[in-house]
C-alpha cells in the first residue's frame, strides 16, 4: 500500500507490526462492527507516521475493506497520510509527535470517571520520546495512578537523521521510565510469547501505569529494509515491493 | 454605582453551577487554579478536577483525551501559556478533531500589570483565530463572562474564551449574549466604534464624549471573534463615515484584522483607525499606567474616532 501511495513510512510500520497485531488479535476487547462500543479498550498510535500498519491491522480485523488500503494518502481517501478519524477504528488523529501519551492519560481518566474497565494502549516511537510532552504525560499518568494505561515504546534505535544513539541518546531508557513511576517491562518486540506476556503483566499491575519497552528491528522482515534508515520515510519501488512481499510471505 | 467584577470569579462560580447540573463536565488546570478560579470547581467536585502541574502541553493533550471519550472539558491557564506554549496541542489535538474542549484563558492582555511582558498575552487572539472551527469569545464584563461560559458548555466543539486579570465594570445590556452575534450598545450614524473585552467600557465613555462634540457614535461590542458577525460590521460600514476598532491586543491578527478582512470585501471607502497595541511587547506597571502608556484609554478611542472622520 505504501508503494501504491508513493510515499509513507515502511520502516517503523514493520518494527511495530508484531506489537500491534498481537494487541488487536489477542488483547484488545473491541468490536469492529461497533467501533463506538462504550466499554471497548482503546488503542492510540502516537507515532502516527506508522499508520500504514494500523490501517492494515484495522482492515484485517474488519473495520474496513482491504481494498481501501490502496487509497492511502490519495485525495479524498479516509486513509490520510497520518491517522485521522475519517478511518473507522481511529479514535483520535495523530501525526505531530509527542502528544499521544497525553491523549492516553485523558482516555484513562475518562474510563475511571465512568467506572469502565477499559484499558488504554498508546504506541510511541523511540525517536518520539525525545519530545518533552511525552515526559509531562508520563509524570501525570504516574501521579494519577493510571493503571489502566499501557505505553509501548517501539525501540528500533533509528530515527530520520540516523541512529537514536547518535542523534539524541535515549539511554538509560528503562531507568527513565522507572524514575517517572512507571512499571517497566523490557522485551524482544518480535517474540510473540514475550509480547503477549508483557501485555498480560501490564494488565495485572495496580496503582501505576505500565510501559513496554520493545526492542525491535526497523524494517523487520524485509532484508534490504532491516536497520536501514533510508526506509524510515520512503516508499519502496515496484521491484523492491515485489521482493519485500516475497520475503514477508 | 457601577458593579465591578473579576471575570475569573464569575468563571469559577459558573463552573460550579455547571458542574452541579452536568456530571460530564471535567475541569483541568496547570498550577494556576487559585488565579484562574478553577479552584472553586476543584473544591466542589474534586473527583472531576485534575491539576496537570506546570505542563500546558499535557494540559491540552489530556483535555483532548477526556473530550474524545465523551467529557466536556474546561481547561484553564493564563492566556500566554494556553495559546503560545500549547498551540500545537490546541491545533492538532483539540481543534483538528473538533473536540469539546473549552479553553478559558485568564490574565490576557496588558492589564496583567506588574508581571510584565512575559505574562502579557497580546497575540493570543491571533494565534487561536487562525485555527479552523474554534469559537473565540472575548467577554467584556462579569455577566457576559457567565453567558459565554454557559454558551460554551452547551455548544459542541472547541472554544477559546479570553478573560482579563483586573476587575471590570458591568455594562448595561450585555447579558443578552448570543454566540456570534455582536451587540450594538449605542446607536449612532457618524462613526462606529467596534470593541471587545475591557475596551468596550472605554468605547462607551468615548462615545459619550463624542456626543458632547456633536459626533454620534455607534458602539458595537464584538464579543465573538469566531464565528465573526460580518453582517453587523457591513451594516455599520454602509451607514457611518469612519470606524475605530479597539482591542487590548496586538493590532495584528485579532479584532482589528477581523474587521479589516470583512471590509476589504465590501468596498468601504471610509477610514478605519485602530486603538490596539502596535508592534510592541508589554512591560511591568499598574494596569492604569499601562493603558495610558500604550494608548488604550477612552481619550485615545475618542481621538481615533475623530481621526477616522476627518476629511
Amino acid at each position: 500500500m505504501i508503494s501504491v501511495a508513493g510515499s509513507g513510512h515502511p520502516g517503523g510500520s514493520l518494527s511495530s507490526a508484531d506489537l500491534v497485531t498481537a494487541l488487536y488479535f489477542s488483547v484488545l476487547r473491541h468490536n469492529p462492527s461497533d467501533p463506538a462500543w462504550p466499554d471497548r479498550d482503546k488503542f492510540h498510535m502516537s507515532k502516527g507516521h506508522c499508520c500504514p500498519l494500523w490501517f492494515s491491522v484495522l482492515a484485517a480485523d474488519g473495520y474496513m475493506p482491504q481494498c481501501e488500503l490502496f487509497t492511502l494518502r490519495k485525495f479524498g481517501s479516509i486513509l490520510q497520510g497520518h491517522p485521522d478519524r475519517r478511518a473507522p477504528g481511529v479514535e483520535m488523529s495523530s501525526g505531530s509527535l509527542g502528544q499521544g501519551l497525553s491523549v492516553g492519560v485523558g482516555m484513562s481518566l475518562a474510563a475511571r470517571l465512568d467506572g469502565r474497565q477499559s484499558r488504554v494502549y498508546v504506541l510511541m516511537g523511540d525517536g518520539e520520546i525525545q519530545e518533552g510532552n511525552i515526559w509531562e504525560a508520563a509524570m501525570s499518568a504516574a501521579h494519577y495512578k493510571c493503571d489502566n494505561l499501557c505505553g509501548i515504546v517501539d525501540y528500533n534505535g533509528l530515527q530520520i537523521d540516523g541512529r537514536t544513539s547518535d542523534i539524541m541518546g535515549l539511554e538509560p531508557i528503562k531507568a527513565k521510565w522507572e524514575a517517572f513511576g512507571w512499571h517497566t517491562i523490557e522485551i524482544d518486540g518480535h517474540d510473540m510469547a514475550e509480547i503477549l506476556g508483557a501485555y498480560k503483566e501490564a494488565a495485572g499491575v495496580k496503582g501505576r501505569p505500565s510501559v513496554i519497552i520493545a526492542h525491535t528491528i526497523k524494517g523487520k522482515g524485509v532484508s534490504f529494509m532491516e536497520n536501514n534508515v533510508e526506509f524510515h520515510g520512503r516508499a519502496p519501488t515496484k521491484e523492491e515491493t515485489e521482493q519485500a512481499l516475497q520475503e514477508l510471505e | 454605582m457601577v458593579e465591578l467584577f473579576y471575570q475569573r470569579d464569575v468563571y469559577g462560580k459558573t463552573l460550579v453551577e455547571l458542574g452541579g447540573k452536568n456530571t460530564d463536565i471535567v475541569v483541568l488546570d496547570a498550577d494556576l487554579s487559585s488565579s484562574t478560579r478553577t479552584g472553586l470547581f476543584a473544591k466542589a467536585f474534586p473527583e472531576r478536577f485534575f491539576n496537570m502541574g506546570v505542563a500546558e502541553q499535557n494540559l491540552m493533550g489530556v483535555a483532548a483525551g477526556l473530550a474524545v471519550s465523551g467529557k466536556t472539558v474546561f481547561a484553564s491557564t493564563f492566556a500566554i501559556f494556553a495559546t503560545g506554549r500549547a498551540w500545537d496541542q490546541v491545533r492538532n489535538g483539540i481543534c483538528y478533531n473538533h473536540l469539546n474542549v473549552k479553553i478559558v484563558a485568564t490574565h490576557a492582555g496588558l492589564t496583567v500589570g506588574p508581571d510584565g511582558a512575559s505574562h502579557q498575552a497580546l497575540e493570543d487572539l491571533a494565534l487561536v483565530r487562525v485555527i479552523p472551527g474554534i469559537n473565540v469569545v472575548v467577554p467584556c464584563d462579569g455577566p457576559q463572562t457567565k453567558a459565554a461560559v454557559l454558551a460554551a458548555a452547551e455548544t459542541p466543539g472547541p472554544f477559546y474564551i479570553r478573560l482579563g486579570r483586573a476587575k471590570v465594570p458591568t455594562i448595561e445590556g450585555t447579558g443578552d449574549f448570543r454566540l456570534g452575534k455582536a451587540q450594538v450598545l449605542r446607536e449612532g450614524g457618524d462613526v462606529a466604534i467596534i470593541a471587545c473585552g475591557m475596551m468596550v467600557g472605554n468605547a462607551l465613555k468615548a462615545a459619550e464624549k463624542l456626543a458632547g462634540k456633536g459626533v454620534r457614535a455607534r458602539v458595537i461590542n464584538m464579543h465573538t471573534l469566531r464565528p465573526f458577525d460580518a453582517e453587523t460590521v457591513k451594516e455599520a460600514a454602509g451607514t457611518v463615515r469612519g470606524m475605530v476598532v479597539c482591542e487590548e491586543h496586538s493590532v495584528v491578527g485579532g479584532l482589528c484584522a477581523a474587521v479589516a478582512e470583512t471590509l476589504q470585501e465590501e468596498g468601504y471607502c471610509g477610514r478605519v483607525t485602530t486603538v490596539a497595541i502596535k508592534e510592541k511587547f508589554g512591560q511591568s506597571g499598574d494596569p492604569d499606567e499601562l493603558i495610558k502608556s500604550y494608548k488604550l484609554t477612552a481619550e485615545d478611542v475618542e481621538r481615533a474616532a475623530l481621526e477616522s472622520i476627518r476629511g
